[in-house]
């Protein structure tokens, strides 16, 4: 019997457009176990978005397509499933919360008609029965359940998402992917929602991959961690291989770069310069030109990946030498 | 160095068709030459309007504007003119702060252009030349659009043209939040960096506690409208007095695993900020409220030297009796 809910191997994903390809995704492996939270952090543009629409198959396409690779969600190819099987899946086993809520709902729509949408779509339920369920469904994420058939204009931007919440969680599914959920919201918000979500993950058992570019949202609920940096996973361990040993200079850069709550720092450092541009990769390594560690053969050719333990794995040249046994 | 800005019982009303929406209700401040202080707190506590009707892009209702020595609460047109090139603005979204139909180097000198602060085009084209330099623009661009920049060179931009006639004072409006990491990191080097070798004062404004931690000398958090604490960072960072700040300090992850703090989750959300009744305007959401708080606003009041805080129950909640 396999753990793991999800395994990506090797997926490429590229959008083709008059000025050329942009190699968004460059041949990425996650896996994620059950009940496991995964956060997958990277700047603008890094490929995160573009992962997670790789899974639910929301690529738009043209002008998007997946080149390669293999999606496992509990030991089926999503990548060979039919467009009618996919759409089962999508919002009932494997659901999404997206960056901004006050898009992701429909404004004509009650906002408890929009979440019995999704129960009676996927578990045939009644109109009143899933009336009954989505009531519950509010009061989970604390929402009084009078407000049922209250339109979107009339909640607040951290009601909004909790609305959306419950949506992607209506129907139970095995995996969620949260696409930047608290990062149009307050701080004092955020941490309202972010309560709300790990709370229910852990009482539905949910595995969950946490899009972010919060390395604090991270340290607070992620498991395991992913940092992509143009396309590719450059540096991927758990929470402790990741905050306590962190080994790539980008990820080192990352950590230099945000100013710190608990110590004093006079001057931040910065990772200098800007991402390569998805259309025009360099040879090698695609952190080449901003490495502070930077050496001529890292853009000379393919950058392996080494292992430091089963969890933990990195790719850069520094560490070639240090690659240790893996069972 | 003395004080260079004053501002006494600020006040905002917006005219609404529900009522009077008090955007900035009564607030004070002092802030010496070639400090920085920074403004905290959420979205709608009114920290955006209190920068904008200092630096004369919004009149404001009520109260005293004091600069270098000068009342400017309500100059005439000359007296703008002039106020503007003492202090400038750098905006939150570079994005839209900026005219898409423009050069570079266009953007950065119009304002000199403006004012006429040249006089002679050598002495126009050296002087955009040496700003750009300043902000780490290379010359090449000087001839790009801004739909040719990405984020962070579009900010140093919005930094330069802020720059063009040497002010004293700048309103810095959540100049990084727009930007990524690694990149928000070079800006604000970039403002730190511009402070020590001009000494210029700023004003930063931000809802980012760990940014305003880096770059301000004095902090004052803000909540609808009103200051609810001020104090220097080192204090502030070290005891929050006010129930607000401290679940607000409580609510930010931090990137570190291994220190947990205990999280303080308000319940609820901003209340109305229109017609607010004679109350504290923290109450509702407060975990120590009493009656006294729904009938009466606290005062600002000195707790400790130098530390200030509008709450009635200050003493009784942080054990200081």
């Amino acid at each position: 019997m396999n753990d793991n809910i999800l395994e990506i191997r090797n997926l490429r994903i590229q959008y083709k457009t008059r000025k050329g390809i942009v190699e968004a995704v460059n041949g990425i492996d996650l896996t994620i176990g059950k009940g496991e939270t995964l956060g997958l952090v990277g700047e603008t543009g890094a490929g995160k978005t573009t992962t997670a629409l790789g899974i639910l198959q929301l690529i738009p396409d043209p002008p998007g397509k997946i080149i390669e690779g293999e999606i496992f969600f509990d030991g089926t190819d999503l990548l060979k499933l039919s467009i009618s099987d996919m759409r089962k899946i999508r919002g009932n086993s494997i659901s999404m919360i997206f960056q901004d809520p006050m898009t992701a709902l429909n404004p004509l729509m009650t906002v408890g008609n929009q979440i019995a949408e999704v129960i009676r779509l996927h578990d045939k339920l009644s109109a009143q029965d899933a009336t009954v369920k989505s009531q519950q469904m509010l009061e989970k994420v604390g929402i009084p359940s009078e407000r049922f058939n209250e339109y979107p204009h009339q909640f607040s931007g951290g009601m909004k998402q909790r609305v959306v919440i419950a949506i992607a969680l209506a129907c139970n599914p095995a995996l969620l992917i949260a696409d930047e959920p608290t990062t149009a919201l307050d701080v004092t918000i955020q941490a309202q929602v972010l309560e709300i979500m790990n709370n229910l993950k852990n009482e539905l058992n949910t595995s969950m991959i946490l899009i972010t570019h919060d390395l604090g949202i991270v340290a607070e609920i992620c498991e395991k961690v992913a940092i992509m940096y143009a396309g590719e996973i450059i540096e991927s361990g758990t929470a402790e291989d990741i905050f306590d040993r962190a080994k790539h200079p980008y990820t080192i850069g990352l950590f230099g770069a945000i100013p710190n709550l608990d110590e004093d720092t006079e001057r931040l450092i910065p990772i200098a310069g800007l991402m390569p541009d998805p259309m025009a990769l360099p040879v090698g390594c695609n952190f080449a030109v901003r490495c502070p560690r930077k050496m001529p053969e890292c853009e000379l050719g393919e950058i392996p990946t080494v292992h430091f333990s089963e969890s933990h794995y990195i790719k850069c040249l520094l560490f070639k030498d240090m690659e240790q046994e893996v069972i | 160095m003395g004080t260079l800005l004053e501002v006494r019982d600020l006040k905002k009303y917006f005219k609404t068709p529900k009522g009077l929406l008090h955007a900035v209700d009564g607030v004070s401040f002092k802030i010496e030459a070639g400090k920085t202080l920074g403004i905290v707190g959420e979205s709608g506590c009114g920290k955006s309007t209190l920068g904008r009707i200092i630096v004369h892009l919004l009149e404001n209702s009520g109260g005293q504007i004091i600069f270098d020595g000068k009342d400017i609460s309500h100059p005439n047109k000359k007296e703008l003119h002039e106020l503007r090139k003492e202090m400038q603005m750098i905006f939150q979204d570079p994005y839209s702060s900026i005219d898409p139909r423009m050069r570079v180097k266009d953007i950065i000198g119009e304002p000199m252009i403006i004012n006429k602060t040249f006089s002679s085009k050598a002495e126009y084209n050296k002087k955009v030349s040496s700003l750009m330099e300043i902000v780490g623009l290379s010359e090449r661009v000087s001839e790009s659009y801004p739909h040719e920049l990405d984020g962070g060179r579009r900010q140093r931009i919005g930094v330069a043209r802020a720059l063009a006639l040497n002010p004293k004072f700048i309103v810095c409006d959540e100049p990084v939040s727009a930007l990524d990491v690694s990149i928000q990191a070079q800006i604000l080097n970039l403002l730190q960096d511009l402070q020590k070798d001009m000494g210029f004062t700023y004003i930063f404004i931000t809802h980012n506690l760990s940014v305003v931690k880096h770059i301000s000398d004095e902090i004052c958090v803000m909540y609808l409208g009103k200051m609810v604490e001020k104090s220097n960072v080192k204090e502030l960072f070290q005891h929050q007095y006010h129930p607000y700040t401290k679940a607000l300090l409580s609510a930010i992850p931090r990137p570190n695993i291994h220190r947990k703090i205990e999280r303080i989750i308000l319940k609820g959300e901003l209340s109305s900020p229109i017609n607010p009744k004679d109350a504290c305007r923290f109450a509702p959401r407060c975990n120590y409220s009493e009656d006294k708080c729904f009938s009466q606003t606290p005062l600002i009041q000195e707790v400790m030297p130098d530390h200030f805080v509008a709450c009635h129950f200050v003493k009784k909640i942080n054990n200081l009796e």
